[in-house]
């Protein structure tokens, strides 16, 4: 349960012949657990392979599957936490997150203790009555993660979380997103053309090339995070300045670099 | 163009200083003797009479009692045209099929504008309550429908997206996405379908042979009484005003509520 697989998926919007190729074979596989980051130029293709892993898109070639099966429509295996929150505004933060156990017709009781233990795991218990325009742009999607989580989706789908979020709120919902991976680890495919944040989040990050998007690269940080025990410091900062960070940050930058130059010869 | 603002006070002055010209210029026009005052009395005249209607009766009611008459009928009308254009609005924008079918009927339809369905419901109906709650209807309907379907139609992406992802079924969807999403758009129709109902409403009522101030007017032009035809038409236009004045509040109130500026 919980892996993602590409298998040489194409992805072309408009008609197949005169369209523009967004993804060119793309190969991938998730392990069941495994924090997999993709990192890119803006307009490579990144969120569109997360929205074929989701079901909004069809790959155009190739096979994308979920725990062994085909993804072909939107379902709440997969859980998707948008950049834009997608909260419902009529909806208070408890009926938002309460709506997913619904769909499965859960009874009310188990409900009631499902969403108790998510506005729980994220700080959210004081604000389960509020409607999220009473929210700011942190805790709107501290609900959003709410929602997520709370279907004990097979796969957590996040397309640039915090690309919303200002510096210091991005900075704290990183960490709680390092704290739940531990407390609750899952299969996460993470989106963002942030660099610390990826290699900071993820145990790989796979780098996208200009469009048409190919996977040029995956970096294995896992390994690095273990050997070098990122995991003894609390706060990002003092892993951000750790140089094994450093190190492979700057090795990814600089190959999106090489990608943005290449887009403007 | 003139770009400034005007306060509060300068618009009543200015809207108050055109009332005045209106009735100035109407005036003027029966005192020069270029009009016969049979056929347009002074406003004094018309206010009198309007004062007088609402105690004593003219073809069998009071002023009051064949406003009340109409507004059962323009209810009724309204409220039929709300109760099937709303659902099916919204029905047909989340089912791409339905709508397939039902536009093209729609788009042909709404154009026999009101009045045009009166010969119509007079043959179905005859003089019964019917023939006029069909032609409010018939006023009332498109608006209702077309705003509902709209609202569905344009639902953020985003929404409908996270409640897929969340496994919301097709009845879930409908009431509890595409229903309150479109609700600031529905009640914009329902504004404008209650004011058009409210237009056919002495169209509806040439076919009636009861009460109501359309069939008040009716009798009044028989007898060549214009003063009485004429307070008809201020006692419509008053109404019309109060309604939508109620409604546009209802609907500021009700964008409030959603933290959305009125």
């Amino acid at each position: 349960m919980g892996s993602i697989l590409f298998q040489n998926v194409d992805k072309v919007f408009g008609p197949a012949s005169s369209g523009v190729k967004a993804l060119d074979n793309i190969n991938l596989e998730i392990a069941e657990k495994e924090f997999v980051a993709i990192v890119g130029p803006s307009g490579c293709g990144k969120t569109t392979c997360l929205r074929m892993v989701a079901g909004f898109e069809a790959p155009s070639a190739g096979l994308i599957s979920v725990s062994g099966k085909k993804v072909t429509e939107p379902g709440p295996d997969r859980a998707v936490v948008f950049q834009q929150f997608a909260l419902f505004p009529w909806k208070t933060v408890r009926e938002n997150i309460e709506l997913g156990l619904r769909n499965k017709n859960l009874p009310a009781g188990e409900r009631n203790t499902l969403v108790g233990s998510a506005l729980k795991l994220m700080n959210l218990e004081t604000h389960a009555d509020a409607f999220p325009h009473q929210l700011s742009g942190g805790m709107q999607q501290r609900v959003a993660i709410a929602r997520a989580y709370v279907l004990d989706p097979d796969v957590l789908l996040m397309d640039e979380p915090f690309g919303a979020l200002d510096a210091q709120t991005r900075v704290v919902m990183q960490e709680e997103l390092v704290r739940l991976a531990r407390v609750n680890p899952r299969t996460v495919l993470f989106i963002t053309h942030a660099v610390e944040e990826a290699v900071y989040l993820a145990d790989r990050v796979a780098i996208m090339t200009r469009r048409p998007g190919r996977i040029k690269e995956i970096l294995d940080v896992r390994s690095i995070r273990q050997a070098e025990n990122w995991d003894r410091f609390q706060k990002i900062e003092d892993v951000m300045d750790l140089e094994s960070f450093v190190h492979l940050r700057t090795h990814i930058w600089k190959s999106l670099r090489e990608e943005k130059g290449s887009q403007s010869i | 163009m003139n770009s400034t603002p005007l306060t509060w006070r300068e618009t009543m002055a200015w809207s108050l200083l055109g009332v005045v010209l209106f009735l100035g210029l109407w005036s003027g026009l029966t005192t020069s003797g270029l009009v016969p005052r049979q056929f347009l009395p002074p406003p004094q005249e018309v206010a009198s009479r309007f004062i007088q209607l609402l105690t004593s009766p003219f073809a069998g009611a009071t002023l009051p009692q064949h406003l009340g008459s109409s507004f059962m009928r323009y209810a009724y009308g309204v409220l039929l045209a709300a109760a099937i254009g709303v659902p099916l609005g919204l029905l047909m924008g989340w089912f791409r099929l339905l709508d397939d079918i039902v536009t093209p009927i729609f788009d042909g339809l709404r154009f026999i504008a009101p009045i045009a369905w009166v010969p119509f419901a007079a043959l179905w109906f005859g003089t019964g309550i019917g023939g006029p709650v069909m032609i409010i209807f018939a006023g009332a309907f498109p608006p209702c429908l077309i705003n509902a379907y709209r609202g569905a139609r344009f639902v953020e992406p985003r929404l409908i997206e996270a409640a897929r992802m969340l496994g919301t079924g097709h009845t879930r969807m409908i009431l509890e996405i595409l229903l309150p999403a479109a609700v600031p758009s529905i009640v914009a129709g329902l504004r404008v379908s209650a004011g058009l109902g409210w237009q056919s409403l002495v169209g509806a009522e040439l076919i009636v042979a009861a009460a109501g101030v359309g069939f008040m007017m009716v009798q009044a032009q028989g007898s060549v009484q214009t003063a009485t035809v004429m307070t008809g038409m201020v006692a419509i236009g008053i109404v019309g005003m109060i309604i939508d004045v109620l409604l546009r509040q209802g609907e500021a109130w009700l964008r409030r509520r959603r933290g959305l500026e009125a």
